[in-house]
């Protein structure tokens, strides 16, 4: 392969990153502040996508355009989910919390098949593709990259700005003296973990236009949140966009190497490694156990 | 429970599950095999997940180790039950190895990795056709005596499999290494500091955890007669056995029988009448597990369900 091929390889990758970035914020948010491993991300972020497509398909909305709906909407069923059921458990052992995030996405997954079945759909934009100086980038692609950028940049700003976002910050680094504090802690887990299943619906609708919509792939996505937090380090946006560069960067180049497959697996194991090396990430910002 | 109780009611059961060709269908005998090779699973999860309270998700990894080095072995030509021992002892090493690894790690990592190893393990398998069949599968050699001699010979395999997994499981609960364990559960600095060599009891326990695992997953492929990668490495499997250890109630030694038979006799009936929506059943059978079950059933007693009864009635105006 010649430099060209690699720039373009790195290209993809970097592009490839931005959007994982935007999947797994979220997770590691949850995951962060909660102390919950939600394995609902990924069949949310299917849950966006069907949505979206569906929209499109049946009523001819933009893709963008309804992203602010389909953002309100998730972060309502979010916010519902943990203050009535996750909230209950929300202090008991990982298998616990973990067994019932399970169990609703089993739930979730289940309708899903039922109601949409299985085949991949797809919003075809037909945007065609940019070439600079000799690097092709797909428009849709990159408009997903943006978009995926700004959602996470967003986020970052709600976090270092906003009042709820310091009173997130504040129960992530000690629930009882943000207690003390006045801070109603079981509303600030609503709102952190409605803000996690935004960001996933968000996801949905980007990834609808780039990739192919079915349920099959939720694994596939929450797999990659696993990866992206345990290299980024945990619940902090800076760690989710250097985690998804990163493993975007790996996965492209792994791609080319070993075929699309083994790109997953490599990706798997740095995070094998990751995990009994450093786990706190290659950030270095302290994770939570 | 009384523990005398306890062996008591598992020789009971295990009668009935090896008697089911005396008296039962076709069905029914299917049926006990399914639930003898569960309880093997489930009492094997029991040492890592129930004694010691690791949240261990890799249970598929080493049944579907299992069940693969089971095949090839047979496919080579080394006979059905000497495949299921090297299985077996695979299976068990690898764990070690693997354990000496990942149990450094405590709590949501220790989860992620233990599932991560499934994963791995799926896309490993696939990627290598030219000794795993890839995505195409396997095919292992054909008993022969037809289907209904197989099924008595697989249900006659998995109980003596789960006979075997419930005396260690006796051993385990009654000696030093389960005290350790249970120890390890509550604090594990403080066993540590109290003497007990816990990265050596861990392994122990998540290497017991496999063992089982392998042999079942072998006596599996050659029952089936196929296997492969997505079946082999489910992901519903090791969420699965989590569960019907803690429906039964997990560091006990009667809970994960218990777990196991409710459970699967439960998915039967709905498997019958909901097809569609099984998934969905295991879920809400989680939601409830968690919600109005926390101890499993054995945590249960008369006393506590109808004090939880009268308190339902009696708290309208509970607070917060």
């Amino acid at each position: 392969m010649n430099a060209m091929g690699y720039l373009q390889t790195l290209v993809n990758g970097i592009v490839l990153g931005a959007l994982y970035a935007c999947l797994a914020v979220g997770f590691s948010l949850v995951w962060g502040v909660l102390n919950i491993v939600n394995m609902l991300h990924g069949s949310i972020i299917i849950l966006g996508g069907y949505i979206t497509y569906f929209a499109w398909h049946s009523y001819g909305i933009h893709p963008l355009l309804a992203l602010p709906a389909i953002a309100v909407l998730m972060y309502g069923l979010g916010y519902l989910t943990q203050l009535l059921v996750i909230n209950r458990v929300v202090h008991q052992p990982v298998l616990t919390t973990m067994t019932l995030t399970f169990g609703l996405d089993l739930i979730l997954y289940n309708f899903m098949t039922v109601y949409y079945t299985a085949t991949p759909r797809r919003v075809t934009l037909d945007l065609g593709a940019t070439n600079i100086g000799g690097i092709a980038i797909p428009f849709d692609r990159l408009l997903g990259m943006a978009f995926a950028l700004v959602l996470t940049g967003m986020l970052y700003l709600v976090m270092r700005r906003s009042r709820v976002g310091r009173a997130i910050v504040a129960v992530r680094m000690d629930s009882a003296a943000a207690a003390l504090m006045g801070i109603k802690v079981n509303r600030i887990y609503a709102i952190t973990f409605g803000i996690g299943t935004l960001m996933a619906g968000a996801t949905g609708v980007i990834f609808a236009m780039v990739y192919p919509v079915t349920t099959n792939l939720t694994g596939t996505y929450l797999g990659k949140a696993f990866v992206i937090c345990v290299i980024g380090g945990l619940g902090s946006v800076q760690g989710a966009l250097v985690g998804g560069i990163v493993l975007g960067i790996i996965e492209s180049f792994a791609g080319q190497f070993f075929g699309p497959l083994h790109a997953m697996t490599v990706g798997f194991l740095l995070m094998l490694v990751l995990l009994v090396v450093k786990p706190t990430g290659l950030t270095g910002i302290k994770g939570y156990e | 429970m009384d523990r005398r109780l306890q062996y008591i009611l598992f020789a009971v059961w295990v009668l009935a599950l090896a008697s089911t060709p005396l008296w039962g269908s076709n069905y029914v005998v299917r049926l006990a095999v399914v639930i003898a090779m569960f309880t093997a699973l489930t009492l094997s999860w029991n040492f890592i997940g129930g004694f010691a309270g690791y949240p261990s998700f890799s249970t598929a990894a080493f049944f579907g180790l299992g069940s693969y080095v089971g095949a090839i072995s047979e496919r080579a030509g080394i006979p059905m039950v000497v495949a299921w021992g090297l299985a077996t002892l695979f299976t068990g090493a690898f764990a070690a190895a693997l354990g000496a690894i990942i149990l450094r790690l405590k709590g949501h990592y220790f989860a992620i990795g233990s599932i991560a190893v499934v994963e791995v393990m799926r896309l490993i398998i696939s990627g290598w056709g030219s000794l795993t069949g890839g995505g195409d599968g396997l095919n292992l050699p054909i008993i022969s005596g037809g289907p209904n001699v197989v099924t008595r010979i697989f249900l006659l395999v998995m109980t003596i499999l789960m006979i075997v997994t419930f005396l260690i499981t006796v051993y385990v609960d009654r000696s030093r290494l389960g005290f350790g364990l249970r120890c390890i559960q509550q604090n594990e600095d403080a066993a540590n500091m109290a003497g007990v060599n816990i990265t050596l009891y861990k392994v122990i326990a998540y290497t017991l955890s496999a063992l089982f695992c392998g042999t079942v997953g072998a006596a599996y492929a050659s029952w089936t007669g196929y296997i492969d990668p997505t079946d082999s490495f489910s992901i519903i499997m090791t969420i699965k056995v989590p569960v019907m250890c803690l429906l039964g109630g997990p560091g006990t030694v009667l809970g994960p029988v218990l777990g196991t038979a409710a459970f699967t006799l439960l998915e039967e009936v709905f498997w019958a009448n909901f097809l569609d929506y099984n998934r969905a059943i295991l879920g809400v059978v989680i939601v409830i597990l968690i919600f109005f079950l926390p101890g499993g059933l054995l945590g249960l007693s008369y006393r506590n369900v109808t004090a939880g009864i009268a308190k339902l009635l009696r708290r309208p105006k509970a607070a917060t």
